[in-house]
Parts: C-alpha cells; structure tokens; sequence
C-alpha cells in the first residue's frame, strides 16, 4: 500500500469512494426532503427531520459525512492542481466538444459552483436548526411528540422568495451535471466497468442525475407556485 | 474522377528551432492542393515550397505512411490528427477540408513530451513506461503446442484490441490533464487478459502506473475524449480494467 494516496489512481479511488459515499448521502437527502410537498400541515417532514435528528446511526454518519466532503473537496482541487501542471504550454486551438461532453471537462467549476451553493444552503438551514436557532423554528407538536418546526424554517424560504427559489432550483441542476459524470465516473475509476456495463452505467448515471436534479428543484418551486 | 483542387490555404504552423527556443506561429500560403492528397503530401508540398524560398522546411514525423506506426504527431484544427475519426495523420486526406481555410498546426502538447523541434515532440516517455512492465519474461525455446494453454475467444479479442495500441500519444494529446492512462491501460490489459500476462500481473500494474506518475502525465477524469482521438478506438474500459488491476495489486501490497 505505500504510496497509494500519492499515486494518481489513489487519488482518484479517494475521489470516486466518497464520490460514491455522497451519492448515497444525496439520495436520502431527497427523500427526506420529498416529504416537503407530500404533508401541507409539515407534519409527514417535521416527523421526518426529528427521526434524522434524533437517529443514533445519523449522529454517526454526520462526521463521517462531513470528512467525505471534506476530501472529496480538498483532492479536487489537488488533483486539479496537478492535472494543470501536466500541460505547461496549452494549444493555440483545443476543440474538445466532439471527444467529449462538456460536464465530464468541468467537473471543478460544477463542483466549485455546487459548493458555492453548499456553503449558502449549509447557512440557511444547518446554522439555524443546529447552531443559533431561529424563531421560525418554534415547537410544534406532531402526534404528541414535541419537535422543531423545521417545516416552517424551509418553507418559509421559499414562498414568495424569487431568488432562493431559483437558487435552489440552479443547485439541483448544478449538481445534476456534476453527478450525470461523477455517477459512472466513479464506478470507472475503481475498476468496476467493462464494455457491457459502461453503457449501462452511463444510463443510470442519466437517470440518478436527472432525479436528483428534478427532485430538488420541484421542491423550492412547489413552494413558490403553489403559496 | 479527378479530385478537387483546393486553390488556396493558409498553414498556422508552430516553429521552435530546438526544445530551448520559446517558439512561435508562422502563416505559410499553399495554393493547388489536390483534395486526394494526404495531410502529410501536403506537408511535403509545403516543405518543398520552403525549401525553394530558402525558409527551413517544417520539421514533422512521419514514417509508415500507412497508418500503423504512429509516429505522425499532429495537432490539426484543435484535434489530434485533425478532424477525422480513427485515424493517424497520414490517413487524414485533405478533403476534410475547404478551400481558403486557415489550417492550425500544433505539436502534442504535454509536459511528458517535450517539443524538439517545430512539430516534433520526444516520446521516450512512453518507452519508458513500457520499461517498467509492459512484457512478458519469459525463456524463449522451442515453439509450444498452440493448444497446449487454452484461451477463450473472447479473451483474445479483447486482448487483440487493446494490442492494437501504437503508442501514437494521440490520447495525451486530445486528454485535458495529458493523462497516459490510456496507453497504459492498453499495455496493461493486452497482457492482462492472456494467461502468460497474469504472473506478472501485480508487479506490471503498480510499477507502470509508478513511471507514469514519475514521467509527469497528468491523471485520468474519465472525459473519454483519449477513445474518440484514438487512431486505434481503443476503448476506456481498459481504463478500468488497468484501475482494477493496479488497486488489486496495490491492496495486496
């Protein structure tokens, strides 16, 4: 194993493990958000947000979730930094758009942006509901269980509110192309494709990002449309 | 029938007199190219021309002329090989393009590969990479019995096709990151997919991928523009086989 973090493949088996780990992580996510639209009274996402909350296994996952991103974040930029280095002289004329698709050549500036929104979504939401609180968050009681509001707190983002709508539908569709090549990408990079499942991957790559893309965006402009 | 005649084009061509020189673009007129002419035949012309007015002629590699030794290293119009799909330059006729067009001409672009000299680039790179695994050792005697080790077709196509790599570079050239892994991936999974490859398996993978690294090819993003740009198509599934390989016997380490 010596030298497997400083090898190029190393790298990019730590990229495509917690690549894989946050596509895991995005899809309960989603979940859990769907519940917004289901349950006009919050009840349904509140019961939901508590369980997340209060889980054992959750309060585990969290730290581990937040060192997946840490690296996947950290090496991006290091692989980046080294792939750049590769190539002192550029081409006078580079026309990459018939070898490849433009999301697969800009995954740090979709990772970038995506992060970008990460921060302004970890401020809206994380900060209030774990660290300084907020009066939208008053108690509410679900089927004789007190609970935060949380259900308030997003929504009251959203109704009304043009530019967090939008904003929120642009990182569902940011994130969409960053995994439409990460899915697959990452499946590659530790070794598990051939010629038979390349295209396969390649569709549920399609299907996975375009879910995820469509499901995070419906939920800001549900909100937006129907308030 | 006779081929069109292309009245005039304009060659952007990169000139560097050796690998210290900063190196610049010249614009060189050609007039009465026949579109039946090869991009080399074309070169040749333009040479000529050079030659007559007293300029150095443009310096290119070129060998077989028939698309297999792959040594015709040309970055055309942003394109290794230009704008033609699986094949080398040699292969790349100037009917591919219009008349009065303004044709750009680039060498490899890598830091693996330095420029020598105008659109000549020094590819030992690739040798050496081929140093640190890329055979079989193996006591040479007596011819064994054809059947003697069996191999299943499949096995063999799959090991055929990554064979036919050329070690062209047109898969640094077209990647982003100038990444090798293609090459590699080829020279890994020829040998990979046949018994006699499989002994030195392990040892092959981690130490290709070592020189690699070394030599200062950037990594592998999984764009696949390296399969489109090949001469060869050769697939990225080897990619992921060479990934394979190399993480089961880095894990076994």
């Amino acid at each position: 194993m010596s030298n497997f973090f400083t090898a190029s493949i190393g790298r990019k088996f730590l990229m495509s493990i917690t690549g894989l780990f946050l596509m895991l992580f995005i899809l309960v996510h989603l979940t859990i958000n769907l519940l917004l639209i289901f349950d006009d009274s919050g009840d349904l996402f509140n019961k939901g947000a508590h369980f997340m909350a209060t889980n054992p296994a959750v309060k585990i996952m969290e730290p581990i979730l937040g060192l997946g991103f840490l690296i996947h974040i950290i090496w991006s930029f290091l692989i980046s930094w080294e792939n750049w280095k590769a190539r002192p002289v550029k081409y006078n004329k580079q026309d990459l758009s018939k070898a490849s698709s433009w999301s697969s050549r800009n995954m740090l500036i979709l990772g970038a942006l995506v992060l970008v929104f990460l921060v302004i979504h970890l401020y809206n939401f994380y900060l209030k509901i774990k660290i300084t609180g907020s009066p939208l968050l008053e108690h509410t009681n679900v089927g004789g269980v007190d609970m935060e509001n949380t259900y308030n707190l997003v929504s009251s983002l959203f109704i009304g509110n043009w530019f967090y709508s939008l904003l929120y539908v642009a990182g569902g569709i940011l994130l969409g192309l960053h995994v439409i090549h990460g899915f697959w990408s990452s499946f590659q990079t530790i070794g598990l494709n051939n010629q038979i499942w390349m295209k396969r991957l390649q569709t549920i790559a399609w299907v996975y990002a375009v879910v995820v893309a469509v499901g995070f965006s419906v939920i800001p402009l549900y909100f937006l449309i129907k308030f | 029938m006779a081929d069109k005649i292309l009245k005039k084009l304009y060659i952007k061509v990169w000139r560097q007199n050796n690998a210290q020189d900063k190196g610049r673009f010249e614009t060189y007129e050609i007039e009465n190219v026949s579109t039946g002419s090869s991009f080399l035949e074309m070169m040749d012309i333009l040479n000529n021309n050079l030659i007559e007015k007293g300029i150095d002629p443009v310096a290119f590699d070129h060998d077989c002329r028939e698309g297999i030794c792959g040594i015709c290293s040309m970055f055309i119009n942003g394109r290794p090989h230009g704008p033609d799909s699986a094949v080398t330059t040699c292969q790349l006729h100037m009917r591919k393009f219009n008349d009065g067009d303004t044709i750009t001409v680039e060498p490899w672009r890598a830091a693996a590969f330095p420029v020598i000299k105008d659109l000549v680039v020094d590819r030992t790179a690739f040798d050496k990479i081929l140093q640190a695994g890329g055979f079989v050792s193996v006591n040479t005697g007596g011819v064994p019995d054809g059947n003697a080790i069996l191999i299943s077709r499949d096995d063999a196509e799959e090991a055929m096709d990554a064979a036919a790599c050329i070690g062209c570079g047109a898969c640094v050239a077209a990647c982003k990151n100038s990444s090798a892994m293609l090459f590699v991936a080829a020279k890994v999974s020829h040998l990979a997919k046949l018994p006699q490859g499989r002994i030195e398996a392990k040892a092959r993978a981690r130490n290709m991928v070592a020189r690699m690294d070394e030599l200062g090819f950037g990594g592998c993003t999984n764009t696949g523009a390296c399969e489109a740009e090949c001469p060869k198509s050769i697939s990225i599934s080897h990619i992921a086989r060479l990934n394979r390989e190399y993480l089961v016997a880095k894990f076994s380490e």
